[in-house]
């Protein structure tokens, strides 16, 4: 079907982005939108720690300490909502996930990323390797604000915004896949933005 | 490819036709719209607005559903957002007769249905009062008897969405508290400004029952009342958010 013309619709576009940035359906923001499915929680970091579970021939776990410890990169990348806002050359600090994995023996196929306030996101053990997801503690030069995933988010930022989980503690490496919170309710298992992958039936 | 297992309908994108605009405030407004085969929806989802211009560029926004899954026409009220890029063209250029692609319905989590019973807690900001309204009215519609308390909270009286039929769900099981955040008219008896913790602890929602607790507006207020209620007790399990940000559309 082709799409219906909007009588007297003629759109804003901006004319100082790329439109081969904007994944199709997307607008760009300047702001930093929130959203989440329920309360942001709070966690101590004397209590924070970052694990790697599952399928693995030993599990591995740093503290907050550890963590800051760790080989860290600066990412500079654009994402994308699947409700529709892309924010561009977004600035981020933290950890590659390839780094996490770098002592661990699996042959997990898939990864479940977990957070506090009990949020799930699943993702193919091959979109979180080789140099596509980090475990990211600052934005814009700061510290990560809670709202916003702090103190540590996943950032997988050539998927939907929703599998790059806030407030993640942790990777739970599976020989299987396991769909997470918002892939039970009916969004996408993969969410790639360029084929528009928003819901399950996309 | 035959499917394994049943699935609900595709989101394929429908023509719908504006059967007519409802004014609701100076910035608000609900479109009433036919749209064929529609699946039905849960009271709390939203759809995708797809508008399309003539040399192809288009633009998606998603609005929450405003009816309830009994009504015959499907209800989406648009807050204008002056510099927005689809909802003024939805408020301001879009007439009856007219037509408009949207998928849907969206969303399994920020939904409620009668039959999951209550007690209902539902505390909107602005237009997140939307889908909250959608399940008022599907309680009502579905002669639910969950007690529901709700809590609006507008910048003035001119400003809360559907004034006039709240007051009608009110008594029914259904208790319905205001706060007005910029503006209060003379003689006001409801409360004033920003959400806290006593308006809360007032409404008398006891974090111990099995409250079923939905909050929706612009983020800064759904963080604080989300706040809020965790702090009074209330298992932040139990409470379901959607949020929004100053940028729409």
């Amino acid at each position: 079907m082709s799409p219906l013309i909007s009588r007297g619709f003629g759109g804003r576009r901006r004319r100082d982005v790329d439109p081969a940035r904007i994944p199709p359906g997307q607008y760009v923001v300047d702001d930093f939108p929130v959203l989440s499915a329920g309360p942001t929680p709070t966690v101590s970091l004397d209590q924070w720690t970052f694990s790697i579970t599952g399928a693995v021939d030993e599990p591995a776990s740093w503290s907050w300490e550890e963590f800051l410890a760790l080989p860290s990169e600066e990412i500079r990348t654009d994402i994308h909502c699947v409700t529709k806002w892309s924010k561009l050359d977004t600035a981020w600090k933290g950890v590659s996930v390839d780094v996490l994995l770098e002592h661990v023996d699996t042959a997990a196929e898939f990864v479940s990323a977990f957070c506090d306030g009990g949020y799930t996101t699943n993702l193919p053990f091959a979109d979180v390797t080789d140099g596509q997801a980090w475990v990211a503690y600052e934005f814009d030069g700061e510290p990560l604000e809670p709202v916003h995933g702090g103190p540590a988010r996943l950032l997988v930022p050539h998927l939907y915004f929703w599998k790059s989980a806030k407030w993640v503690r942790g990777l739970e490496l599976l020989d299987h896949d396991e769909p997470g919170f918002w892939e039970t309710n009916g969004y996408h298992n993969r969410g790639d933005p360029w084929k528009e992958q928003r819901y399950w039936s996309d | 490819m035959e499917r394994l297992a049943p699935q609900p309908a595709p989101l394929t994108w429908r023509v719908a036709t504006l059967a007519r605009l409802q004014p609701e405030t100076s910035s608000a407004t609900t479109l009433i719209l036919d749209v064929p085969e529609w699946p039905g929806h849960l009271a709390g989802q939203h759809v995708d607005v797809r508008l399309t211009a003539e040399d192809g560029y288009q633009a998606e926004r998603s609005y929450s559903i405003a009816s309830a899954p009994q009504d015959a026409h499907l209800a989406l009220t648009v807050e204008r957002i002056d510099d927005g890029e689809v909802s003024p063209y939805l408020t301001d250029e879009l007439h009856p007769g007219d037509q408009l692609e949207l998928r849907g319905p969206i969303g399994g989590y920020f939904t409620w249905n009668a039959a999951d019973g209550g007690p209902l807690l539902l505390l909107g900001g602005g237009s997140g009062l939307v889908p909250l309204m959608a399940m008022l009215r599907h309680r009502a519609a579905a002669k639910s008897d969950a007690a529901a308390t709700v809590l609006v909270s507008a910048r003035s009286w001119e400003d809360v969405l559907y004034r006039d039929e709240l007051a009608t769900h009110d008594d029914h099981g259904v208790t319905v508290r205001y706060t007005l955040t910029r503006e209060q008219p003379p003689g006001w008896a409801g409360w004033a400004g920003r959400v806290n913790l006593e308006m809360l602890r007032e409404l008398g929602a006891d974090p111990g029952a099995p409250l079923r607790v939905f909050v929706c507006g612009p983020t800064g207020f759904v963080e604080h009342v989300a706040d809020v209620l965790v702090q009074l007790g209330h298992d932040p399990h139990r409470i379901k958010t959607e949020r929004f940000g100053p940028t729409g559309g």
